[in-house]
């Protein structure tokens, strides 16, 4: 095998055909470059996705309740719904072994002061668990937690671009800020992946914001973290369960989507991963087709390079050549050139993928990249056919008399 | 050297077969200068190519260097062929890629020889050839006569027991086939059996032995005057 003399022969063959050698293994480079290039953008889609998840925890599910639209049980569509701290409860207690997380949310837009500095902030009061549902990063000081629940204290966890607007460079933790003509003390600050507009929120406990601002018990809205233990075909049904529930508890028609729905990320996860499964059947069909046709490539190539030397086969062997120094000569040949190709294509390939990066964003591409497992595996797949490309015909070529391959033209 | 005993050869030609060799009997002794005589379609070929082992025999035994030849596959012919026989082919079969010094070099590396003695030894049987000077030309920069004489030097080059010679001088001019053949002759005296086949009589005429063939059986076996002249001396 790494007999010099050998490849030296080799080389003097492949260097008289290189018009053949050219085309063989521009076959065999396309090929995987193909390939390389298909599954890197299947990558890049993927990725997309995967980033669009990354602001919420994947196993989100969103109640929220507007206006009904269908009469039900004597009373009339258009009733506004309001959730409150007995739906909450309700959940809480019925559904506990199905929770990881569990938070109310109530929205208020709300002016905030600090010494000369005034602007105007959405603010959300929830529970301790938001923190972990909408992935917040606390980067100073810490989040609201139950002592500051059950005091309803006045305290005020701010965003990252809150912090700069109001204090600048100066520390904010501990300070007093003035909320709606309340003073509330800064207790943490914190940064989100969400973007800008995620990092101009401000968080409270929820008991404060519902016993300073009209004193009732309303919430906006109830955010759960179903338990990551359920599959997702579990969670999509504890999803439905609840949306029923609920309904039932506000006597609302069980198909009325616009005054009550539950926003299930499973339901997304599922659609996502049917859509990237769906594509990944895709991939392989015409991965598998362009290497088959690499493959077909190669094998006529092959045969059609042997069946024009078998005169030379026969002069080989009228010398004294075995035919099994014949076929290694072949297969050694068409190894080399579906190997050195099937690299040439692997390098080209990822070289094109780096230089697209993220340049393609907007296509819901991003930063395309490949396994080097499934490329490696093309690759050995593609060299393994080379060597029975150049194998087959080889062998029959030198099974051929000598005396025929001789008269051969 | 060689010894034939009833040799029969037939091809299939569609339903039919062709019976080509019908029961030769041919004793060539080492040293002999021997030349197979035949119009086209005698046989002589399919003889050289069964000699040459590069076919093989129906009927009939064939002792080459005294060893039975039967049942030959093709890694033990190649053996064979590259330890005892040297061919000469009226088309020369020279690799049109390889040097006339690569290609007289060739039997040796399927003999396993390294390169550096084999371009040596090769060299050696180009400048016999008196192709010293033209050892790194590629086939298609000589003339007929200096690519047989590179395939002779080819045929040379392991020091065979036979040099086998399909029409050696079919192809050439009568000046060149005049070099070529006393090329052989030179062989010959130094002791090489060579076997030529031809159907040129005063290509036959210089060998020193000439056996005719007709139809598939040999109508005649005889020496040339030269052949006289040596088997008296």
């Amino acid at each position: 095998m790494f007999d010099l003399d050998s490849w030296r022969e080799i080389f003097q063959s492949i260097n008289k055909n290189k018009l053949r050698a050219v085309l063989s293994g521009f076959t065999v480079a396309f090929a995987i470059l193909l390939f390389t290039l298909l599954f890197g953008i299947v990558s890049g889609l993927k990725n997309t996705f995967a980033e669009a998840f990354v602001d919420d925890a994947a196993n989100s599910m969103f109640v929220r309740v507007w206006k009904t639209s269908k009469p039900y049980k004597g009373l009339q569509s258009g009733r506004s719904i309001q959730l409150k701290n007995k739906d909450y409860d309700y959940v809480e207690e019925k559904y506990n072994n199905k929770i990881q997380y569990l938070t109310a949310r109530i929205y208020k837009n709300v002016s905030i002061s600090y010494k000369s500095k005034q602007d105007s902030y959405n603010l959300r009061a929830v529970h301790p668990d938001h923190q972990f549902l909408e992935k917040t990063n606390i980067i100073d000081g810490r989040y609201i937690n139950e002592l500051d629940l059950q005091q309803a204290s006045k305290v005020i966890v701010i965003g990252r671009l809150v912090k700069e607007d109001l204090f600048g460079e100066r520390p904010a933790l501990g300070k007093q800020v003035n909320v709606n003509g309340i003073s509330y003390k800064v207790i943490g600050v914190f940064t989100d992946d969400g973007g800008d507009n995620e990092e101009r929120l401000t968080y409270m406990p929820v008991t404060t914001a519902q016993k300073l601002y009209g004193n009732n018990d309303y919430i906006s809205q109830i955010n759960i973290g179903y338990d990551p233990k359920l599959d997702l075909n579990q969670a999509i049904a504890f999803g439905n369960q609840l949306e029923r529930d609920l309904r039932e508890k506000l006597d609302i028609h069980p198909d009325d989507q616009s005054a009550l729905s539950v926003r299930n990320m499973a339901e997304a996860n599922k659609g996502v991963n049917q859509f990237m499964i769906a594509l990944y059947f895709i991939v392989i069909f015409v991965g598998s087709g362009t290497l088959i046709a690499g493959i077909i490539g190669i094998s006529n190539i092959m045969i059609f390079s042997i069946k024009e030397r078998t005169k030379e086969f026969g002069i080989r062997k009228a010398l004294g050549a075995k035919p099994s120094s014949i076929i290694a000569m072949v297969v050694k040949e068409s190894l080399l050139i579906t190997a050195l190709a099937g690299y040439l294509g692997l390098l080209l390939g990822t070289y094109i993928l780096n230089q697209i990066g993220d340049s393609l964003e907007e296509y819901f591409i991003k930063n395309p990249g490949v396994d080097t497992g499934i490329v490696v595996g093309a690759t050995i797949t593609l060299v393994i056919a080379g060597l029975i490309a150049g194998y087959l015909p080889a062998k029959k070529a030198a099974q051929i008399k000598p005396i025929v391959a001789l008269r051969a033209d | 050297m060689i010894k034939i005993e009833g040799l029969h050869k037939s091809y299939p030609i569609g339903k039919d077969s062709l019976h080509v060799l019908k029961g030769l009997d041919l004793h060539i002794k080492e040293g002999e200068f021997v030349s197979i005589m035949g119009s086209s379609g005698s046989g002589k070929s399919t003889l050289l190519n069964i000699v040459g082992l590069l076919d093989t025999h129906d009927e009939g035994n064939y002792f080459l260097n005294g060893q039975l030849i039967q049942n030959l596959n093709e890694k033990k012919a190649a053996v064979l062929r590259n330890k005892f026989l040297g061919f000469v082919f009226q088309s020369f079969n020279l690799i049109s890629y390889k040097t006339a010094l690569e290609n007289v070099a060739l039997p040796l590396y399927y003999k396993g020889m390294g390169r550096k003695e084999r371009l040596k030894i090769a060299q050696e049987y180009l400048e016999k050839v008196e192709l010293g000077p033209w050892a790194n030309h590629l086939p298609n920069e000589l003339s007929g006569g200096q690519k047989q004489r590179v395939a002779i030097a080819r045929a040379l080059v392991t020091n065979p027991k036979v040099i086998l010679a399909d029409e050696p001088t079919g192809a050439l001019d009568s000046k060149t086939t005049d070099s070529v053949m006393d090329l052989l002759k030179g062989i010959n005296d130094e002791g090489m059996t060579v076997f030529v086949i031809t159907h040129e009589e005063d290509v036959a005429e210089q060998t020193n032995r000439i056996v005719r063939l007709k139809d598939g059986v040999i109508i005649s076996d005889e020496y040339t005057k030269a052949g006289k002249l040596k088997t008296v001396k």
